[in-house]
């Protein structure tokens, strides 16, 4: 697991927008935690299963139950822009 | 000596509430007058509203007065982690992403509290979407810890460890994903008590890492931890993974005798190289105290702890990777203004709203769970978590309880570690093998550093072993003062 990280590509991943400067040092740094992690592959795991939830609760089902939604008003109230009962964005669509 | 109405415990103002001696509206502003009168050294909250809590506290009165108080607790002011939802509050867990976000719904935590007639106050600081470990990653403030005011109060919950030590709160919220509730309460010399996985439900926590997150109660004791907690258990259809479990009577465990002497496991691996002389000494007081009481102490081994850090620096930014995904600025959170079309809307809101370790951990998780890694990184860190989980249901056949340090240190200097990444991971050593395995754990005050700092000492449970957890603490605390010592402020 000695590979180099592109860091453009994970950031493009993550969707986030990074300087010059945090692609520098976070490349640096993931360095450290990946070489850190590295001591994992020793670890002989052949046959042992994952754990994904400490305490796996499965098929848990739930009745059929209408209950209150949120109104429009409080799915809007942290909406960053709305209008008319919607939320706002650029246009996604090329016009025709 | 009696102590201010600050310092009380939820026991002892339940009590009071019940006999008439104060009012909910007395205890309301005595906690207001505190928090004004500190919180300028401290800045343990982000924001909080005396006007909002008064009205609170007047119901709560008028509740008493006509006979309808809702529980023993009805009245009772609780501080809550800014992570959690109080519904018509805000909720910023510390980030610009959501610096103007208002909650519109209680958390089920919160909805059980509220149930008991408990009012929320305030909101507490943090490590930005509670990811650190001395709630120096707040984009908004530093909270100090109110022992000494250069150090760390501990993270996550640093500012819900240090309201509750500062007498800012009677008890608080925090919650708990490697060491989140454990280590700032050791820090600041109070109870913080990490459930069993699924017993308080996460819904309405916002989400870091969802295998590992749980809430649970930091209080300045024992007895008012197992109050909480008693009313926190429920289980909470809106959390897949929220357990059906009949709780016990935790408040009725602390007094109730033992029909089998105690079995304390000390884990040789927290023992060793990194833990230091002053926490040291804390613990082996600890160990002389059960040994007193006629306790067995048996020496266990947890092999694969020392992976722990590793898995957990894996699996955690994977799921915080995912989880943090939803900040998209289009629904809520951050929009960056000059972003034209939706694509730059979520890579600026994202530049904008996130500081640097919520970044650093959604890169990683990022990069761990992206093709070609998956089985190298995420898949193989679940495996040696099931090792981990192991190691300690090996233990548990031959031990009640695991004794142990909470932290290798005690708290540190403000800015000490905030540029050494590892160092500071190094904080959870001793805390996030109980996240991985889902086990309960408490920190409990054990004592003191050379330097006049709080230090704990930590109990680890079996899954559902509450009581057991509680009782066992309980012994200890009660055959020492820490509770009754407060910091000068």
């Amino acid at each position: 697991m000695s590979e180099s990280i592109d860091i453009d590509h994970v950031a493009q991943l993550a969707r986030i927008r990074l300087s010059p400067e945090e692609k520098t040092a976070y490349a640096a740094q993931l360095g450290d935690i990946l070489n850190f992690v590295r001591q994992l592959e020793s670890v002989d795991v052949t046959g042992v299963e994952p754990t994904s939830h400490a305490f796996p609760v499965v098929n848990v089902l739930d009745d059929d139950e209408p209950s209150e939604p949120f109104t429009q008003a409080q799915a809007l109230m942290n909406a960053p822009l709305a209008r008319n009962g919607q939320i706002e964005v650029p246009k996604v669509v090329d016009e025709a | 000596m009696s102590q201010p109405i600050y310092y009380k415990t939820l026991a002892e103002l339940s009590r009071e509430l019940e006999e008439k001696k104060v009012s909910s509206t007395e205890i309301a502003q005595a906690f207001i007058d505190r928090t004004q009168a500190t919180d300028g050294k401290v800045n343990a909250f982000l924001h909080h509203d005396a006007h909002d809590l008064l009205a609170q506290a007047k119901r709560s009165d008028e509740r008493r007065a006509t006979g309808q108080a809702l529980s023993p607790l009805d009245g009772l002011p609780i501080g809550i982690k800014d992570a959690i939802c109080v519904a018509g509050q805000p909720l910023t867990c510390a980030s610009k992403m959501l610096e103007n976000y208002v909650s519109p719904y209680d958390a089920g935590a919160v909805e059980r509290l509220k149930a008991a007639g408990m009012l929320p106050w305030g909101r507490l600081n943090l490590d930005e979407f509670a990811m650190g470990s001395s709630t120096e990653n707040s984009a908004f403030k530093t909270t100090c810890n109110p022992w000494n005011l250069e150090r760390i109060p501990g993270g996550s919950s640093g500012g819900s460890a240090a309201a509750c030590a500062a007498g800012q709160a009677i008890a608080t919220l925090g919650s708990d994903t490697g060491g989140s509730i454990r280590q700032p309460a050791s820090h600041c010399g109070v109870v913080g008590m990490k459930p069993t996985y699924g017993l308080v439900s996460r819904y309405g926590l916002a989400a870091f890492a969802s295998s590992l997150d749980q809430i649970g109660p930091m209080t300045r004791t024992v007895e008012d931890a197992a109050l909480l907690l008693q009313q926190l258990v429920w289980h909470d259809r809106r959390d897949s993974t929220s357990l059906n479990h009949a709780a016990p009577d935790y408040r009725g465990a602390l007094s109730q005798k033992r029909e089998t002497p105690l079995r304390v496991g000390l884990p040789k691996e927290y023992f060793g190289e990194g833990l230091s002389d002053d926490v040291r000494k804390v613990v082996d007081n600890a160990i002389g105290f059960y040994k007193s009481q006629g306790a067995q102490m048996v020496e266990i081994s947890l092999p694969h702890s020392s992976l722990g850090l590793a898995v957990y620096y894996i699996i955690a930014p994977a799921e915080a990777s995912s989880n943090l995904a939803r900040f998209d600025g289009i629904r809520y959170g951050h929009r960056a203004a000059k972003a034209d079309d939706p694509v730059e809307i979520y890579y600026d809101s994202r530049a904008e709203g996130f500081g640097p370790e919520v970044k650093r951990r959604v890169i990683l998780g990022t990069y761990v769970l992206s093709s070609g890694y998956y089985d190298a990184y995420y898949l193989r860190a679940q495996k040696v978590r099931s090792l981990i989980r192991q190691d300690f249901s090996d233990a548990f056949e031959k031990v009640d309880v695991i004794l142990s340090p909470v932290t290798p240190t005690p708290a540190f200097k403000r800015g000490e570690k905030i540029n050494n990444l590892l160092e500071m991971y190094l904080c959870d050593l001793y805390t996030i093998g109980v996240n991985l395995a889902g086990l309960p754990g408490i920190s409990v005050p054990g004592g003191f550093s050379k330097d006049g700092l709080p230090v704990g000492i930590q109990l680890i449970g079996k899954p559902l072993a509450e009581a057991e957890l509680l009782q066992t603490a309980h012994l200890f605390e009660q055959a020492h003062d820490f509770y009754n010592q407060h910091p000068a402020l």
